[in-house]
């Protein structure tokens, strides 16, 4: 992981602000703010069904809020229409909880697919060559011709990555990235979300409740409960704080 | 001033009787608001995918594999069912004729029935059956491992990526699948008469043909581009709206189905109608 002092840029990526979003009676987020350093990653933790995973659908426009706003790269998010959200989406890599590869496609396939679309002056050769590039650095350079059914869990995990970084994003949005894996896998995967800091030098969001995927990777840790950051800091911080919420969800970790 | 004592209080009451309507009458708004609700849905959807084919960068690579995959591999399905109506078609209505000294009449009438009516629509039924569960269960599958939302994300339309090219294939797809269907009953029709006949294949088609104008086969063509886009517009609304759970699957394949096949027999309902006024 890159240290904090390693990033400096100061300049936000993300910043949210009063962000609200109700299902119904529902409010998931009340008041959500924090902003997102270039080349830093931040780890949100919480509760499941604390809407983790609602706020980053609304950094990408897939879920619409309530209120407050969303900034990305300085943009608006809510002023876009779908083609300057369409041009936006392309340096967001969204990493899903269930890795969500195309199930029709073959592993190459699922690569190409975004690939084809957003970079559309490559040609047949540089596809090829950045389709083996990214799937030689998840160390799955042999499951090229697979589909996605024939594929583990962790697997299933670092192709989704492969696909979403094949792409280059600037930012990257991570959804329990580690979840349903085995502990040596979930280093793996973690491994891989600092390499990806590192070598794309992205900036990322990581949703997760595992404390020692956030431990691995994160540079800020921001925990939510009921529906707003409850407390913002280093992991550190956090350690040594005798908040019950805080001190009973890493003990249980 | 003097508090006056209320001589009679009447309060708001209610009767069982009266909670029981209102109860009923709140249920029927319900679900008259909820059928409004569906259908100005419906009525969206279709809005987006009429702007979206029309779009610039309509998928054509995505299209003709949906044509494939709705034509091509629908042939055994409906080369067999197509037959077999033409053979049942022929041998329960040949006593009938024989009755009558008409059995001359029965490549011509297996002819009409089956290019006016029997072909396209039960050709439309195995095909909401097939097609349209198939789009159903794999839309809404896609819905819920978030597939559709990983389209989304990477600056892809998945509406026009998924269904508007759906849709459309099923809408060409499907009058050729009936024509196709037409074509084998009536072959089927003939090897029918030869089970207790010998028609030769010349003769049969003749008389077969020799009574199908073109106006028989207009309508029935027209319909069946009606059946396609019911069929791929169901299909598609279904999986495409399904919910978040792994069960809304099952019960989005299982309306595509009971739906598309509903809507056939409306549409073939009507479009009788107006060939019946027009013709």
């Amino acid at each position: 992981m890159m240290s904090t002092d390693q990033i400096k840029s100061k300049e936000p990526v993300i910043e949210i602000n009063g962000l609200k979003k109700s299902f119904g009676e529902q409010e998931v987020l009340k008041n959500i703010s924090f902003t997102l350093i270039n080349g830093e990653n931040i780890a949100v933790l919480g509760k499941s069904g604390i809407g983790k995973s609602v706020l980053i659908q609304c950094i990408v426009g897939l879920i619409h809020p309530d209120g407050g706003s969303i900034k990305v790269f300085d943009k608006n998010v809510a002023d876009l229409n779908r083609n300057e959200l369409g041009e936006l989406r392309q340096k967001i890599g969204f990493l899903f909880q269930s890795g969500a590869l195309y199930d029709s496609m073959t592993v190459k396939q699922n690569l190409e697919f975004p690939l084809r679309r957003i970079k559309k002056d490559l040609n047949e050769k540089e596809i090829e060559e950045k389709v083996n590039a990214v799937l030689e650095q998840v160390g799955l350079a042999d499951a090229l011709n697979k589909m996605p059914s024939q594929l583990s869990g962790g697997m299933r995990k670092r192709i989704s990555l492969a696909r979403t970084i094949v792409v280059d994003p600037m930012i990257m949005l991570y959804d329990e990235p580690t979840t349903g894996l085995d502990p040596v896998t979930s280093d793996e995967i973690s491994s891989l979300i600092i390499e990806v800091q590192k070598k794309y030098k992205t900036s990322s969001i990581i949703i997760t409740h595992d404390i020692k995927c956030a431990r691995n990777t994160a540079n800020r840790i921001i925990m939510l409960s009921e529906g707003v950051v409850y407390k913002e800091g280093v992991l550190a911080d956090f350690e040594n704080s005798t908040d019950t919420l805080i001190q009973s969800f890493f003990m249980h970790n | 001033m003097k508090k006056l004592n209320p001589v009679i209080k009447v309060k708001g009451f209610a009767t069982k009787h009266s909670i029981k309507l209102s109860e009923k009458t709140l249920a029927k708004k319900e679900l008259a608001g909820n059928f409004l609700t569906d259908l100005a849905d419906v009525l969206l959807f279709i809005n987006k995918i009429i702007r979206e084919t029309f779009s610039r960068d309509f998928e054509f690579r995505e299209f003709f594999r949906q044509c494939f995959q709705i034509g091509y591999k629908s042939l055994p399905l409906i080369s067999i069912t197509g037959a077999i109506i033409g053979i049942v078609l022929t041998i329960q209505s040949r006593p009938v004729l024989v009755n009558f000294g008409a059995v001359t009449m029965l490549p011509g009438m297996v002819a009409i029935s089956l290019i006016r009516e029997m072909g396209p629509v039960i050709t439309a039924l195995l095909c909401a059956g097939k097609i349209g569960s198939g789009m159903g269960a794999e839309l809404g599958s896609m819905k819920v491992t978030e597939q559709i939302d990983a389209m989304e994300v990477s600056s892809t339309n998945p509406m026009r990526f998924l269904v508007v090219t759906r849709v459309w294939a099923a809408t060409f797809m499907i009058p050729l699948l009936i024509l196709y269907a037409d074509g084998l009953g009536i072959f089927g029709s003939w090897a029918g008469i030869n089970i207790k006949g010998d028609v030769s294949f010349v003769l049969f088609f003749s008389q077969a043909f020799g009574h199908v104008h073109f106006m028989d086969l207009i309508p029935a063509v027209i319909k069946s581009f009606f059946f396609g886009a019911v069929i791929g517009v169901v299909g598609c609304y279904k999986g495409y709206n399904a919910g978040r759970g792994t069960e809304s699957v099952g019960v989005a394949a299982n309306s595509a189905v009971v739906l598309a096949s509903l809507l056939v027999i409306i549409v073939d309902m009507i479009a009788v109608q107006i060939t019946d006024m027009l013709i």
